[in-house]
């Protein structure tokens, strides 16, 4: 049991959301892109959205500035 | 890329279309980029004017400024290639309609500058488009530290990507990095368009 968040291999909590995750993984940027599987997941469901097993992961954030 | 296929590469990219979202120091500078490489049509949004303190990193000239940036950006592509095809919409994309304009183009180019917009406008792209490519960036302020920047590819958003670069309300911008991250992403974007037929 494990997931993959940016390429770092951590341990799968049960019911966690992403908003959890994010703090686990201490990424304190406001504004951020998050994939789970591929799939795009809208900030408005970072609360409810709970991670799957086995799923990998991409978050990356965006920086003012063009 | 083999060299009895520059014809046909030059045929793809002239009935290629790229949309382009923002026309700043991202926009502007990858927009030019692209109409240079042969791009046959660009679908461009801004809502702004030209400022001077734009001409530090963006496309336009002293005598252009107080000028609708979607005006100014017409007039200096067309000096390059007159025959390209332009859809210019002076308009502010807003929250919920942000994809409407680029449902038709190939691959879209986020060129934004606020961070809260830019998440706005990927979201709205990857939910309402999810088969087109979109290339995004993020980090572009600031001097030097060129090897820091690197793509980073989540399906079909690409992000021109410096993690460790300061907000533009903190750091300064400069035409060298940003003109960078422009044809950065300039560059994926002929990338998608003809690396399935040409490689890479």
């Amino acid at each position: 049991m494990g997931i993959e968040v940016n390429g770092r291999k951590i341990d799968w909590i049960e019911n966690e959301s992403v908003s959890k995750l994010l703090k686990r993984m201490k990424y304190t940027f406001p504004l951020v892109v998050v994939k789970i599987n591929k799939d795009i997941v809208l900030r408005s469901e970072f609360n409810n959205k709970i991670i799957p097993d086995n799923s990998k992961i991409d978050v990356v954030h965006m920086i003012s500035g063009g | 890329m083999k060299k009895n296929n520059f014809n046909e590469i030059k045929k793809v990219l002239a009935n290629s279309s790229i949309g382009i979202a923002g026309l700043g120091g991202l926009g502007s500078n990858a927009a030019v980029s692209l109409a240079r490489a042969g791009v046959g049509r660009l679908v461009l949004i801004d809502f702004d004017i030209i400022e001077e303190e734009n001409l530090n990193r963006q496309y336009y000239f002293f005598d252009q400024i107080g000028k609708r940036k979607v005006e100014a950006i017409e007039d200096n592509i067309k000096r390059i290639n007159p025959e390209i095809k332009l859809d210019l919409h002076n308009i502010k994309l807003e929250k919920g309609f942000m994809s409407k304009l680029f449902s038709d183009v190939d691959v879209i180019i986020e060129a934004l500058d606020d961070a809260k917009i830019k998440t706005e406008f990927i979201e709205e792209i990857l939910l309402n488009l999810p088969s087109k490519s979109i290339v995004a960036a993020s980090g572009v302020t600031g001097y030097g530290n060129s090897e820091r920047i690197k793509t980073r590819k989540l399906g079909n958003l690409y992000l021109c990507y410096d993690d460790k670069a300061l907000s533009s309300e903190d750091d300064m911008l400069f035409a060298p990095r940003v003109c960078l991250i422009a044809n950065w992403q300039a560059n994926i974007a002929i990338e998608i368009l003809l690396g399935e037929k040409f490689g890479h």
